[in-house]
């Protein structure tokens, strides 16, 4: 039996909605081409305005100058380590939190009292300047734990994993429990070889969060050599901030146009989401369905 | 007592989760006393401090710009809630009508995408592709013959602008809630009325409408929580002096004066105000969808 309703072979609905489909879809891709079209133009076919979804008078200019940039590949390092230090500490954190949580009351007395711990963070926070000054309180300005510790528990993905958890039948468990498996083998025996899936999803989620994170990194790095390359994108392409420069980058930034170099760095800035996006895009979708609705 | 050492190893899973959330989530929220205070952050968190009872929110509640950030808060998100509702439900119902099955898939692929960049990345873009003189899209106004349009420095356009391209880079995402709704549809429903005779769009209407009405509903209960989230990454990077008073949310304000004027007193007590609101609006958004719904979270 078919899911939908049978349509007939032609009708004016399914060309309208194609039509309008494809233009929804378009409209989501354009700009980003637009963008890396510009990137690799010369930089005065960009200046003109001449430019639209395909480079004219192709040029790598922009992207020579950006990788001579120091400070781009100092940033670039920094956020490679925090999305392999940050994506890590989540995703352990998020398994060993989520298995108590999962549990029945009569299993683990404590679990509501933690589930209100948890849920508290959803409802209420300090604010801002709080935020700001208990990390600087840490002593953890300038260092890459401001960028990985503050977050090191999404709630969200708790919910997630111990959503799925608790799917796992309970006879597993049980049976582990009777040939005298602690807690700790069943977590990582039974529960984590079962759950690839939504560990994929969680991870996921960590890792582009961690890539696409900048406001931390703006507020709690005071030497710009700290930043993460979405923090330094930002200074460079919104604030357009040149105080970083050298004064010989200030006389070659001459020869290139801004437009083009701020292009081309927007679009470095995107390429790794866009990479690996069309492969894991499964695994997001399916976290948001396991993880019922977001909230 | 055997209970309690069977219990142990789970304590100690959680421990490490519960001390970072104590430190990075509960230590702030005691922080907020800084809204009653003249902070001098070289004093400390917790130092002795000067208190000042209500002062912080007497002198910001004064300020005509205060009034503004609130009103442009609530817009802008009140905006964005109904549009973030209303566009994903059509679209969903749109990729759900396609048969052929290649795409679809490619189609949901390509709209899911501006979910995952950074307003950092996309803020950029647009300043691009909307800037009046060479921009993308005033290229294309003109050609059309019109003049062109400031969207991100005129105080006419900038709410429009936000609320847009907010839609825009959510609304695929926001497909896929609905998406999997339509498919815990009961395909009976539709023989059944088939064989009553509804077309496709009779069928929409009495079908696939009251079939997704229970996520409608919550995701619209649990969306209220937002109300004073307007988006502070898309705004702190598609802003500017001269949209001010249009474009100012709380949390931009709450950065400018906290961490750029460094009025630490004054910026909390705007938070705590945020913080407050937002409560209620979230405690009463999961208590309806618990109890309408039967939505449980943990």
């Amino acid at each position: 039996m078919q899911a939908k309703p049978k349509s007939k072979p032609f009708s004016w609905f399914s060309v309208i909605n194609t039509i309008i489909l494809t233009l929804a879809a378009l409209s989501c891709l354009v700009p980003i081409i637009h963008i890396a079209a510009i990137s690799f133009s010369s930089s005065s076919a960009a200046a003109t305005g001449i430019v639209t979804f395909w480079p004219v008078d192709f040029s790598l200019n922009s992207y020579q100058y950006v990788i001579k940039r120091a400070q781009f590949w100092q940033s670039m390092l920094v956020s490679l380590e925090r999305i392999t230090l940050g994506g890590g500490i989540n995703l352990l954190l998020i398994i060993l939190s989520s298995f108590p949580l999962s549990k029945e009351r009569h299993e683990f007395r404590a679990r509501s009292f933690y589930a209100w711990l948890f849920f508290i963070t959803m409802l209420f926070s300090g604010g801002l300047i709080p935020w700001y000054m208990a990390i600087r309180q840490y002593k953890l300005l300038d260092s890459i734990w401001a960028l990985v510790l503050p977050g090191a528990v999404p709630v969200f993905s708790v919910i997630l994993m111990l959503n799925f958890f608790r799917q796992i039948p309970k006879e597993l468990s049980e049976a582990a429990c009777i040939d005298g498996a602690g807690q700790w083998r069943i977590l990582w025996q039974i529960y984590v070889p079962t759950s690839t899936p939504a560990i994929a999803t969680v991870l996921l989620f960590a890792l582009v969060g961690h890539w696409n994170s900048w406001f931390d990194g703006l507020i709690l790095m005071n030497n710009p050599d700290h930043y993460p390359l979405q923090s330094y994108i930002q200074t460079i392409v919104v604030q357009r901030t040149y105080s970083m420069l050298s004064r010989e980058e200030i006389q070659q930034l001459a020869t290139i146009s801004d437009r083009t170099l701020r292009s081309a760095q927007i679009f470095l800035g995107s390429l790794p989401i866009i990479l690996v996006y069309p492969f894991l895009q499964r695994y997001f979708v399916k976290g948001i369905v396991l993880g019922g609705v977001k909230g | 007592m055997q209970k309690l050492r069977r219990e142990l190893p789970l304590h100690l899973m959680i421990l490490p989760g519960v001390i970072l959330l104590i430190l990075f989530q509960y230590v702030p929220m005691a922080g907020i006393i800084i809204a009653f205070q003249k902070f001098i952050p070289a004093k400390g968190l917790f130092g002795d401090q000067k208190w000042i009872g209500l002062d912080n929110f007497r002198y910001v509640f004064q300020l005509p710009s205060f009034t503004a950030v609130i009103g442009n808060t609530v817009v802008i998100s009140l905006y964005k809630i109904i549009l973030g509702l209303i566009v994903p439900v059509i679209f969903a119902i749109l990729i759900n009508e396609v048969r052929n099955k290649r795409f679809k898939t490619s189609i949901q692929t390509t709209i899911y995408l501006p979910h995952f960049l950074s307003w950092v990345v996309l803020g950029g873009i647009l300043i691009d592709i909307l800037s009046p003189s060479d921009g993308l899209v005033n290229r294309m106004i003109k050609a059309f013959g019109g003049s062109p349009i400031f969207f991100l420095g005129d105080n006419k356009w900038f709410q429009f602008t936000l609320i847009f391209s907010e839609t825009w880079k959510e609304f695929g995402y926001g497909t896929i809630v609905y998406l999997a709704a339509i498919t815990g549809i009961d395909p009976n429903l539709y023989e059944a009325a088939q064989i009553d005779g509804a077309n496709r769009w009779k069928q929409t209407l009495h079908v696939t409408l009251p079939g997704m009405k229970m996520v409608i509903v919550l995701l619209m209960v649990l969306s209220l929580g937002n109300l004073l989230n307007a988006g502070f990454d898309q705004v702190f990077n598609l802003y500017s002096p001269t949209v001010y008073q249009t474009g100012d949310i709380i949390d931009t304000f709450v950065y400018r004066i906290g961490l750029l004027d460094a009025q630490f007193g004054v910026a909390t007590a705007v938070g705590l105000f945020k913080s407050i609101i937002s409560f209620v609006f979230v405690s009463v958004a999961y208590f309806s969808a618990y109890h309408f719904a039967d939505y449980r979270i943990f």
